[in-house]
């Protein structure tokens, strides 16, 4: 079985679905002969042809409002914004049509559509193709946010997103597209939408992270163990509508919560975590809950983006803070 | 000097504002002179709903209200020339248009009267109809995402979107256009151009002379006409739905008319715009024509005009207590239709909402 890259993972996702529905179409800018900019749609306009795989006019708004009647016709539309940092004017055709449609209509339209996004830093990319601004969808009700961390879980979690009957953006961390491969086959199994990845059982610490950070949480979490710390890490995979439940049992255990993203802390997704740990298991807590995330700033042009980025180190420092509180 | 391309727009009316005949070629629905009465009298129906809906809100029985008063022409014209399987995506006043396709006056009444259940249309064509879209042009895209789906699947269905003069300024309009044309989508984009948006007048909007023409540069067909005589509306229309029916493009359609009323309920016009105006518009305005042409064939007349306004005043009536008659939604319906199925987390913020309303009751 061939080992497959997170890009790649996210072409056989694609791929299989189109293959195996054809209400499937794929649309955007450059995905057609190009491939897409990352080349995530490689060699689909190839297989299925211009009706099914479009490029279409250079214009965001047109992409969304084109998906959201395209998905309330019956067709399973997946839109690629190139760049997160280009998804803005898609937003108003997102929280005010796509989530909003089917509780318009009390169910009469829906819109089962997928927006995908490379999304994040740290691939030295020009201004605008760097963000990490998940937590600006994750306010909008009747829309789920996913961001998959693994080969195996974008192909997972895209054919889950194709699949759902409701909107779905899916934010792909660009940083890791090529990072690794890993087997994945190509069997069409979906990963379940709306639950967090226990990706390492630990007992003296839950970091919870997701996206590209995933990898550097890994990381933090071998460092701490040969300090003979037990660090638990959660990957929380479908922000909204969050599966708290698994972060709240492993919080219980630990008695400690590092949450780490690459969003500016305030108002990041972090912040709902943390506000919910707050609700939900006060008492179970034995240090304050710690946030190792990118600054209330824009994320810096390239040379500096390292720095602003939350780094293995960063997140040891802020797991020995908790245990050193208590 | 070479000429790169060169372009004209086209002006149609068949009907001036006295309702008499400035060209001969009357199309051959025209000719159909119980088809155009049924015309007149579903414009006739629309403009007495539209009075039932004033009053309604005057009287605290609906939300804020958009009125349609002035366009009956057009609305009707739009909606009596597309085929049922065709689909509509309008704004929020075309309600000639809806009511021709199925919408009901109760399920108008009940979107205005603050409840989602006015946009579960339950009668054909209308049912798969869009919602009423309240940011402005973003609906234009649907109807062009619509005929992409109809394109993709080799179907000869064309969609409708419906816009007003202001709502031409936006891109999402001019993203409509522009991808029915580089793709070759049926589409049919019809700016219903009344003048005025909220306050701001036509010539605010575009220094171009027609909004027709921002088709050409979309590639598309284009035609202005007059929106306040229904033969020209329907007429383009026809034109327009064959065409793209045929994969022979897409258009754009200007019906000039004239929004007699004020943009809604919470707007009062008189602050921005003189009497003088007004008076003008209501020389023009398009019930009068209709009925003049159809008195003067001799197939309508003022008993004929009584006795349609009492039935609809009784149509109306009933569509009235059938709305005032629905019980407000269990407080779980804002729950109920966010996803598909309502996830574990929500559904705690569900029980919780409910429980603090048993408790109030």
């Amino acid at each position: 079985m061939a080992q497959i890259t997170l890009i790649e993972a996210v072409t056989q996702a694609l791929a299989y679905e189109m293959k195996h529905d054809d209400s499937v179409v794929v649309l955007g800018e450059d995905v057609g002969v190009n491939g897409g900019v990352f080349r995530a749609t490689q060699g689909l306009q190839e297989k299925y042809g211009e009706l099914r795989v479009i490029d279409t006019p250079l214009d965001e708004t047109t992409i969304a409002g084109l998906t959201v009647g395209l998905a309330v016709q019956g067709m399973k539309p997946v839109a690629e914004a190139q760049f997160e940092g280009f998804i803005y004017p898609m937003m108003e055709q997102i929280a005010c049509h796509a989530a909003r449609m089917r509780n318009r209509t009390r169910g009469r339209l829906t819109v089962p559509a997928v927006w995908r996004a490379p999304w994040g830093g740290g691939i030295r990319a020009p201004e605008h193709h760097s963000e990490a601004n998940e937590h600006l969808f994750t306010n909008i009700p009747g829309l789920r946010v996913v961001l998959p961390s693994s080969p195996a879980r974008a192909y997972g979690l895209l054919l889950a997103a194709i699949r759902d009957p409701d909107p779905v953006i899916f934010f792909e961390p660009k940083r890791i597209y090529r990072q690794y491969k890993e087997e994945v086959p190509d069997d069409g199994e979906a990963l379940p939408l709306d639950v967090c990845f226990v990706l390492r059982d630990g007992t003296d610490v839950t970091l919870v992270t997701w996206g590209a950070q995933v990898k550097e949480s890994l990381e933090a979490a071998d460092e701490l163990a040969k300090q003979g710390i037990s660090a638990e890490v959660i990957d929380v995979a479908t922000l909204t509508p969050l599966d708290f439940d698994t972060i709240a049992e492993s919080v219980q255990k630990t008695g400690r919560c590092v949450i780490v993203h690459e969003a500016p802390k305030t108002a990041g997704f972090g912040a709902e975590i943390a506000a919910r740990i707050a609700e939900e298991c006060l008492y179970d807590l034995l240090a304050p809950v710690e946030r190792v995330t990118g600054p209330d700033t824009h994320i810096p042009l390239f040379r500096l983006e390292m720095k602003y980025l939350p780094s293995v180190e960063r997140i040891v420092d802020a797991a020995k803070r908790t245990l050193a509180a208590s | 000097m070479s000429i790169a391309a060169k372009f004209e727009i086209e002006y149609l009316q068949y009907l001036d504002a006295e309702g008499k005949e400035v060209r001969k070629d009357l199309p051959a629905f025209a000719k159909d002179l119980d088809h155009m009465v049924e015309l007149y009298k579903l414009m006739l129906s629309t403009r007495v709903f539209d009075a039932k809906s004033i009053a309604l809100q005057r009287t605290g029985k609906l939300g804020t209200y958009a009125s349609c008063l002035g366009h009956e022409a057009a609305h009707v014209g739009i909606g009596s020339a597309m085929k049922p399987e065709d689909v509509l995506a309008v704004s929020y006043r075309e309600y000639g248009a809806q009511l021709y396709r199925g919408v009901q006056p109760r399920e108008v009444y009940m979107y205005w009267g603050g409840d989602e259940r006015g946009n579960d249309y339950q009668k054909e064509p209308a049912r798969h109809d869009f919602a009423w879209s309240v940011p402005i042009a973003t609906q234009c895209l649907h109807a062009a995402g619509s005929a992409m789906a109809f394109k993709i699947r080799g179907e000869k269905r064309v969609a409708v979107c419906t816009i007003g003069d202001g709502g031409s300024s936006k891109g999402d309009f001019y993203g409509a256009i522009n991808v029915a044309g580089a793709q070759n989508l049926p589409l049919v984009a019809v700016i219903v151009n009344n003048q005025w948006a909220i306050s701001v007048p036509r010539k605010i909007q575009s220094g171009a002379p027609t909004l027709a023409q921002k088709g050409i540069a979309a590639g598309l067909f284009c035609i202005q006409v007059d929106g306040n005589d229904i033969i020209a509306v329907r007429k383009a229309m026809e034109d327009a739905l064959e065409r793209a029916r045929n994969g022979e493009g897409g258009s754009v359609i200007e019906a000039v008319t004239y929004r007699l009323g004020d943009h809604t309920t919470a707007d009062d016009a008189r602050r921005y715009r003189g009497e003088q105006e007004v008076k003008d518009g209501w020389e023009r305005e398009p019930m009068k024509r209709l009925r003049n042409w159809l008195v003067a064939k001799k197939v309508w007349d003022d008993a004929k005009e009584e006795a349609w306004k009492a039935e609809c005043d009784e149509w109306m009536d009933n569509e009235v207590n059938a709305y005032l008659e629905t019980k407000t939604q269990p407080v779980t319906a804002m729950f109920d239709y966010t996803f598909a199925e309502v996830p574990a987390d929500l559904a705690k913020q569900r029980d919780y909402v409910l429980s603090l309303d048993q408790k109030a009751h």
